[in-house]
């Protein structure tokens, strides 16, 4: 038998380990927050016209020391691009990370499963007929559309892995044809578009910060502002939902709740991004696989983790669409992809050898 | 620690799917406190369907009450904290320590997290950890562990709700002798100190002779038998459910059981 003392010694080493590991991941959390701080910073103060972080500054809180066109390039480009970037990646990274738990699969992320196809779909068909409702502004007109293409397909993706005859594969497979299937609508509305809508409709397949307005970042903030306490609020179901679906529901948790409210909030998040940002590839699914190697499975650090980590690789990501080809602003999907395709093979390769 | 003091009783119950009843208008004569049963029978018996449907994880029909309260119609929440169904495996890829899956365990739901002392909700997670015998594994990764590891975190996380019925989906398939012996022995130990009613389903009929104070034998979704082991397990029984001739002789603990392998 155990030596009583040994074991109340071994007994109070893994106890510290516990209160040791939550620290560390407290702290990782907010290194991590602190690193998007620094991204934000480098990402205001690089651009095409050289303004260098110290005039932003003297910008941003002492607007006198500049000349009215400095000004104009802080406030309406770089602040908002900026803003726009860690918005942006923290709404999609979020809607990974609730993604790939809701439907079990570590591939899932708006941007593999179609998502954001649909969301794309429903913002063009929004501009090319023109949609209007009475009492919705213009701006939320797109987003809105947006959202309910995007929520129909997460329904289909839902019931898909409910069922138990999808799998695993059978969701990402499914998920690949519902992207297929809305880039062709999108290009069916684009053949058909007038001009000014088709210039619309080509910035969403790049993706792109270029459209960042103070209004629609307003939207888009005040879509993260409701969205997050939900969802950090179920984080403790999230986590157990990871130990299977039955045990989670013996302990108690409503699951078919859960997972519709989680992808309402998916929708949510993925439709306001797309709308203004166009399809932004691999953020979702990035994002989320950072958090999780470093900070584990449980989500009440990888959801806030995610989102951080999807904020700064989209505000590094920013950083680089313009200093990659001096003078010219690359669309920053295309650097988001360029990052995001080996990431996504290695989780594909790596896969067979974990099961 | 209170120690339950409410029985069981199944009434009427029914379940399955749609167009197939898996048990059809099920009874069982009241469950006491401190009770372990074994539920066994052959393959696609309903046994566990009958599990789920008492957890109120599958939608059934009839009565099952504790004490003076009716489980069926109970929302999942509450009726979680009284009963708790522990499933045959827990997942492979799962990045979460043992210590951290136990403790979630006893958080998961709203209703569980009014307590908010930390230390104490560590304390009673290293309590069951230690008393399973993985208490070397805590800070271990789930995706780290062997089967039959992840099945013993698996039963701190249903222990560490402390249920009054504790309902386990074959709690043994995946360890070894020495652990299969050692679960046997702190379930029928918790069993009797805390109260708690156990129902298991076991393949292994001369363990579950030997454990339980009550063996059900379930034959296509109805009770074939039912009673203390060497009334429930009988060569008649044995040859009526599992179609195989046996001789089967009380001992000291529990009963031998020698199959007649000519067929």
């Amino acid at each position: 038998m155990n030596d009583p003392a040994t074991t109340g010694a071994a007994r109070q080493a893994t106890v510290a380990a516990y209160g040791r590991a939550m620290r560390r991941r407290t702290i990782i959390v907010i290194g991590l927050g602190v690193c998007c701080l620094l991204a934000f910073a480098l990402d205001i103060s690089t651009g095409p016209s050289s303004l260098p972080l110290r005039d932003v500054w003297a910008g941003l809180f002492n607007p006198d020391a500049l000349t009215a066109p400095q000004l104009t390039i802080i406030r309406d480009v770089r602040l908002p691009y900026a803003l726009m970037a860690i918005l942006v990646g923290a709404a999609l990274s979020l809607a990974g990370a609730e993604m790939q738990t809701i439907l079990n699969n570590p591939l899932a992320s708006p941007f593999t499963l179609g998502v954001s196809s649909a969301a794309s779909f429903g913002a063009a068909l929004a501009i090319v007929l023109g949609l209007s409702l009475p009492f919705i502004p213009a701006d939320w007109m797109v987003p809105l559309n947006a959202f309910i293409a995007a929520f129909a397909s997460v329904l289909l993706l839902e019931a898909l892995a409910r069922s138990r005859a999808a799998g695993v594969e059978g969701v990402v497979l499914f998920g690949i044809a519902l992207v297929f299937t809305f880039n062709a609508l999108v290009a069916l509305l684009q053949f058909v578009a007038s001009q000014e809508a088709l210039s619309q409709l080509v910035f969403w397949g790049m993706g792109s910060l270029g459209r960042a307005t103070w209004s629609n970042l307003t939207v888009l903030a005040v879509v993260l502002a409701l969205v997050v306490p939900f969802s950090l609020r179920s984080a403790h179901a999230m986590t157990a939902l990871r130990l299977g679906e039955d045990r989670a529901r013996s302990f108690g948790i409503d699951i078919a709740r859960l997972r519709l409210l989680s992808l309402l909030r998916i929708s949510a998040l993925a439709a306001t991004a797309v709308a203004f940002v166009g399809t932004i590839g691999f953020i979702g699914l990035v994002g989320p696989h950072i958090a999780r190697l470093m900070l584990g499975e449980d989500h009440r650090f990888l959801l806030p983790a995610s989102m951080l980590t999807g904020a700064l690789v989209m505000s590094l990501a920013s950083v680089v669409s313009k200093v990659l080809v001096p003078g010219a602003l690359l669309p920053v999907g295309i650097v988001t992809s360029m990052i995001g395709v080996p990431v996504f093979l290695f989780l594909i390769m790596r896969k067979p050898e974990r099961v | 620690m209170e120690r339950y003091s409410e029985s069981l009783a199944i009434a009427g119950l029914s379940s399955g799917y749609r167009d197939r009843r898996i048990i059809d208008g099920l009874n069982l004569s009241p469950i006491e406190p401190g009770t372990v049963v074994s539920l066994i029978g052959p393959n696609a018996a309903g046994k566990t369907t009958l599990l789920r449907a008492l957890a109120g994880l599958h939608a059934a029909d009839g009565s099952v009450t504790l004490g003076d309260r009716e489980l069926m119609g109970m929302a999942l929440e509450s009726r979680a904290r009284l009963v708790t169904y522990m499933p045959q495996s827990l997942p492979q890829r799962v990045a979460l320590t043992v210590l951290e899956a136990v403790i979630g365990a006893e958080r998961a739901s709203a209703v569980d997290r009014t307590e908010a002392d930390r230390h104490a909700i560590v304390d009673r997670a290293m309590d069951v950890i230690d008393r399973v015998g993985i208490g070397h594994l805590a800070m271990s990764g789930l995706d780290h562990l062997s089967g039959g590891q992840r099945q013993l975190a698996s039963l701190a996380q249903a222990l560490v709700r402390t249920p009054r019925v504790l309902l386990l989906d074959e709690p043994i398939s995946a360890l070894d002798l020495h652990y299969q012996l050692k679960v046997m022995k702190l379930v029928h130990a918790l069993s009797r100190e805390r109260g708690m009613i156990v129902i298991m389903v076991l393949h292994d009929l001369a363990i579950a002779a030997r454990w339980s104070d009550r063996i059900v034998v379930l034959s296509n979704g109805i009770v074939a038998a039912d009673g203390t082991p060497s009334v429930a397990i009988t060569p008649a029984v044995l040859a009526d459910v599992y179609r195989v001739t046996a001789r089967v002789t009380p001992q000291e603990t529990g009963l031998h059981i020698e199959i007649d392998d000519t067929l």
